[in-house]
């Protein structure tokens, strides 16, 4: 067994274990820990793609900053344990697990039946995650899609000042 | 017997690489250890020639091994949790912070690589990733979890306090530390930490190509560090103890030397990024000797040290001689000064290289 094949079972269990904890966790800082944990875990998957740029972006970004601020929030409303509710069997719930069988029959639909026998990565894949490959091909093949999203985040960015400021004046 | 030696020479040569890699994991931990170990024992004596006292002096010649005693006294000490706090994270938190704080110097080169026979030795556990930079400033961002997770979990409003500010204190000075750098990547052309050292050879240090950046970068690195006057998190005379208030005995031990190694991390930085890490100009041509040998990356580690010490001894002075900022001032500052002038440093530096390279100057 290759080292890749090694690193990708450990990492993908620890994966799947920590998304699992997530979602059964009923305390609300465990289960932000455990997105951390399963942020750390795609992180190496990517890694072992050769995609080091998004592996570490992934940490610096998601782990390090959006968590941060999410740990933040839930200490700050100092949330206790998730009440337990007697939840139905409501709408909600329905279509949410009628549309999430149709992921896993998709999924398994598209990679049971055909045999892909890519064992080695492709020549082109192995610079597409690193950061000369992603720079090149943001600022040349995707540059408009590029600087449009960064006029979306701006205005964001002044439609969240504008609604901080005028809670500050109400108060 | 000598079947046996063979048997053991034999496995060694076969995995001569990972031993190697073994060693030097060992020798950094041990290092960095010491260091801590020896900055406490530096910042004692240094507060004390600022107060006009003598400072540590007991413990062997000149209080040298003070620090030593300080640890053994923290391994003695009885482990209290508090009843209520939250025990897994309670436990888990002094490790992320000593853990990342580690981490970190996976990927710090102290020196050109060496060959010894035909083999290259690398002074670093990681050599040539061209993620390394990214992956300091990633890892000194988990490092808030210690810190938060502590705070939280002690279920005492001081802990709580302590952690909630160093979260926002993090994510505010991060943003303008990570965007002072973009100037030093820009000039360097790469996030590989040694192929930055080897664009600032010459003398052509980022300090005198990036004032504005290095000053930047100290100051978030102040708040980084938790040092003063950027200790809001562990401030004493308003929260007794701030995030660590509920640890006693070695796991306050593990926070207290996440601390100085976290400060030896922000100064090695300084080194590689803003004053040209190993590179001395004129020195090595000066010494004569051949390139590639253990003597060189031996004076090229000392040069390492010798530029490190005098800011280490700068985070010190300055705790020592300024008071605490209050915490709007901090934010004020995080948000209203320093991240303006980072983004305005990256504009700068781009068009003077834009205009230097149409005159070819570049």
């Amino acid at each position: 067994m290759s080292t890749t094949v090694i690193l990708f079972t450990i990492l993908s269990i620890g994966a799947i274990a920590s998304g699992i904890s997530l979602v059964t966790r009923r305390n609300p800082v465990s289960a932000a820990m455990s997105l951390i944990v399963h942020f750390f875990m795609l992180a190496g998957l990517y890694l072992t793609l050769q995609a080091q740029f998004v592996a570490i972006i992934q940490i610096l970004v998601y782990a390090g900053a959006i968590m941060v601020l999410v740990i933040f929030v839930i200490m700050l409303l100092n949330l206790g344990k998730e009440e337990n509710l007697t939840e139905k069997f409501s709408m909600r719930t329905t279509l949410a697990l009628a549309l999430g069988g149709l992921f896993v029959v998709q999924f398994l639909t598209a990679f049971l039946g055909k045999k892909t026998g890519m064992n080695a990565l492709p020549e082109k894949s192995m610079s597409i995650g690193t950061t000369e490959g992603i720079g090149n091909v943001l600022f040349t093949q995707y540059l408009f899609p590029f600087e449009a999203i960064s006029l979306l985040l701006l205005a964001a960015i002044v439609g969240s000042i504008l609604l901080a400021k005028r809670k500050h004046e109400a108060s | 017997m000598s079947s046996i030696i063979d048997l053991i020479l034999g496995f060694l040569s076969e995995h001569i690489d990972a031993l190697i890699l073994l060693a030097k994991i060992g020798l950094i931990v041990n290092g960095l250890l010491m260091a801590a170990a020896y900055l406490v024992y530096f910042e004692r004596k240094i507060s004390a020639w600022a107060h006009n006292r003598i400072g540590p002096n007991r413990v062997g010649p000149l209080g040298l091994f003070q620090s030593f005693a300080d640890v053994f006294k923290l391994y003695l000490k009885e482990d209290i949790i508090p009843t209520l706090a939250d025990k897994k994270f309670h436990f888990i938190a002094p490790i992320i912070s000593i853990g990342v704080a580690m981490a970190v110097y996976a990927v710090i080169p102290f020196g050109d690589s060496f060959m010894v026979g035909n083999k290259e030795i690398f002074l670093s556990v990681a050599p040539g990733i061209n993620i390394g930079l990214l992956f300091v400033l990633s890892m000194s961002s988990v490092g808030v979890y210690g810190i938060t997770l502590a705070g939280w979990s002690s279920n005492n409003k001081y802990s709580l306090l302590g952690g909630l500010r160093s979260a926002a204190q993090m994510i505010s000075y991060e943003l303008s530390m990570g965007l002072s750098l973009i100037g030093v990547l820009m000039l360097a052309g790469s996030l590989d930490l040694t192929t930055i050292v080897h664009a600032q050879s010459g003398g052509k240090w980022n300090i005198f190509l990036q004032p504005l950046a290095f000053i930047i970068f100290l100051v978030a690195s102040f708040a980084e560090t938790n040092r003063t006057p950027f200790d809001l998190p562990e401030a004493e005379p308003e929260l007794v103890g701030g995030y660590h208030t509920e640890y006693s005995g070695m796991k306050f031990g593990l926070f207290f030397l996440a601390e100085y190694a976290n400060m030896v991390t922000a100064s090695a930085m300084m080194v590689l990024l803003f004053l040209g890490g190993w590179e001395m100009p004129g020195l090595y041509e000066a010494l004569g000797l051949p390139a590639g040998s253990p003597l060189i990356a031996a004076v090229q580690f000392g040069v390492f040290v010798a530029k490190l010490v005098p800011i280490l001894f700068f985070f010190i002075w300055v705790r020592w001689s300024l008071p605490r900022f209050r915490y709007d001032q901090l934010m004020n500052l995080g948000w209203k000064v320093m991240l303006p002038l980072a983004l305005a440093n990256i504009v700068i530096t781009g068009i003077v290289m834009t205009i230097l390279k149409h005159y070819g100057i570049m």
